[in-house]
């Protein structure tokens, strides 16, 4: 018999299982947030998370509504000042796994978080880079978890804030001292990752009763797919429960309750 | 030594029209109540520099005190936009802002550099982004010893920074406690400092490497209780999580948000 779950639901666990006991994680606010909290309280406990505030190794109860909630520091092993966590644990070389969601991604995976239109008459102003540009290129690999639609997945970014393959998919090449960069990314419909050779997001995995006709619908370029295409696993029982307990606890508790 | 003022004085003290001024606090202890007295104290054509502008800029952006905006998170955490800075920079209400914008890494290194005396900060960072082409204090240099390719940032020197801390003792030296973030730093790297303090106390009972700010190294004191919310103070009160969430309504719309500044801003006065 088959559980029921939403689609937001069955992206955060596959995002969760992206993650492994041994990673050390610097992870951004919302859904990577979501997605590594869920990890460490179901397959992964031992996970080491890590966040740009300077919590080393923190065990929120609640997921934090901001990068620097309370919960965070008092739950962590230590907690750091901002340039530390940037240069020495960042920089230096500590960071296994950057999480980090966006905005707009498009085809090499480069993320916009930045705006939308023209840099100086913009049609709609984003937040900003924050720690996404350093943490993309400094972390070993990056996972990225997004909701999948076609204002989302564009062609081309309209602004590079954070880069993944770049314009050409070879920014990465012959650069010293950088990551992999983006190996995964996990969407409500599917699991995408980069095509060995050029970079291109191809997809790997459709979500049960996912069809390729709605990932082609929600993608702004000619998407492919992997010749070997996957169906990724359904959520568990435990994996929901957990996942539910943890967003109640999280919606009450910013309530104010 | 460090003046205890009142924030009144602090503010009308050290706090210039046309000053650049960095007020931070990494999500935890931002100093809010020195953020309103500078509001009410219609102090304008500021060069506000922080790392997330936070609720704070955005009022004070919205309340026109704001001509340059520096900064590298210019959202409200978890919740979504800050409004009022959009409205300054898409429509340019209630006047237009100059936007220079740097990536968490190199503002943090940038601070770092202000407070060790350095003209400039030095990552490995900005690889692929288009940051560099619409931020020209972004420059690339060449490690001299290995040849390899490092961003550039000039260091940040404000001629004001205010912080806020938990608490001061009477001789004015300052402790921080949590998440300190580059409070220490942004103190270091400024011309004078105000720091804003929950209470001063006999004794700060700081342990031996706890963040401890000596009053020397500080201009100004003022008490403000409760001076960080709705951001926090630990060991003092919460985020007020509820009022980061709410605030996006307020903020949305310009009237509400003028009457919210009525009534929670200039009808109220300096603690």
């Amino acid at each position: 018999m088959s559980l029921e779950y939403t689609a937001s639901e069955m992206m955060s666990i596959t995002a969760a299982r992206a993650l492994t006991n041994d990673m050390t994680c610097f992870v951004g606010i919302g859904l990577p947030s979501e997605a590594a909290n869920l990890a460490r309280l179901t397959h992964a406990p031992d996970i080491t998370l890590i966040y740009e505030s300077g919590t080393l190794q923190t065990r929120p109860d609640v997921l934090p509504l901001s990068i620097g909630d309370g919960e965070l520091c008092e739950s962590a092993l230590t907690t750091v000042s901002v340039p530390e966590m940037f240069r020495y644990w960042l920089q230096g070389g500590h960071i296994s796994v950057g999480f980090l969601g966006t905005a707009q991604i498009d085809r090499y995976a480069n993320l916009n978080t930045t705006l939308i239109g023209d840099y100086r008459a913009p049609k709609v102003r984003l937040p900003g880079g924050g720690g996404a540009p350093e943490i993309a290129t400094n972390a070993r690999e990056v996972f990225i978890t997004v909701k999948h639609s076609k204002r989302t997945f564009v062609k081309d970014v309209d602004f590079v804030t954070t880069v993944g393959f770049g314009r050409d998919g070879k920014a990465r090449e012959q650069v010293p001292n950088i990551g992999r960069g983006p190996t995964v990314v996990i969407t409500d419909l599917c699991i995408l990752k980069p095509e060995p050779g050029t970079n291109e997001l191809v997809v790997t995995a459709l979500h049960p009763n996912v069809t390729r006709e709605q990932v082609i619908e929600a993608t702004g370029w000619e998407i492919r797919f992997a010749e070997a295409l996957a169906t990724t696993p359904e959520p568990t029982s435990n994996e929901l429960e957990v996942l539910r307990d943890l967003k109640a606890r999280t919606h009450a508790h910013h309530a104010g309750q | 030594m460090a003046d205890f003022l009142s924030l009144q004085e602090a503010v009308s003290t050290h706090i210039n029209h046309g000053d650049t001024v960095a007020m931070e606090g990494f999500t935890h202890l931002i100093p809010f109540a020195a953020g309103h007295e500078i509001i009410r104290q219609e102090i304008r054509d500021l060069t506000l520099i922080r790392m997330t502008p936070d609720l704070i800029y955005d009022q004070m952006i919205g309340a026109g005190c704001a001509k340059k905006l520096i900064f590298s998170w210019g959202g409200n955490p978890g919740v979504g936009s800050l409004h009022r800075l959009r409205d300054a920079v898409e429509k340019g209400w209630p006047n237009s802002i100059e936007i220079l914008e740097h990536s968490h890494a190199a503002m943090a290194c940038a601070y770092e550099a202000g407070a060790a005396g350095l003209p400039l900060a030095v990552l490995r960072g900005y690889i692929g982004s288009d940051l560099p082409k619409v931020n020209e204090q972004i420059k690339f240099i060449e490690c001299p010893f290995t040849g390899e390719r490092l961003a550039a940032v000039p260091s940040v020197r404000p001629d004001v920074t205010v912080i806020h801390a938990q608490r001061a003792d009477r001789k004015g030296n300052v402790l921080i406690e949590g998440i300190v973030g580059i409070q220490k730093e942004v103190v270091l790297a400024a011309k004078r400092s105000i720091v804003t303090v929950e209470e001063i106390v006999d004794d700060l009972n700081a342990g031996v490497n706890a963040c401890v700010l000596p009053s020397w190294a500080i201009t100004a004191i003022a008490e403000a209780p409760k001076g960080a919310s709705p951001s926090y103070a630990l060991g003092y009160y919460e985020r007020d999580n509820a009022f980061y969430q709410q605030w996006d309504g307020i903020a949305r719309d310009r009237e509400t948000f003028q009457t919210w500044l009525q009534e929670n801003v200039f009808n109220k006065g300096a603690a």
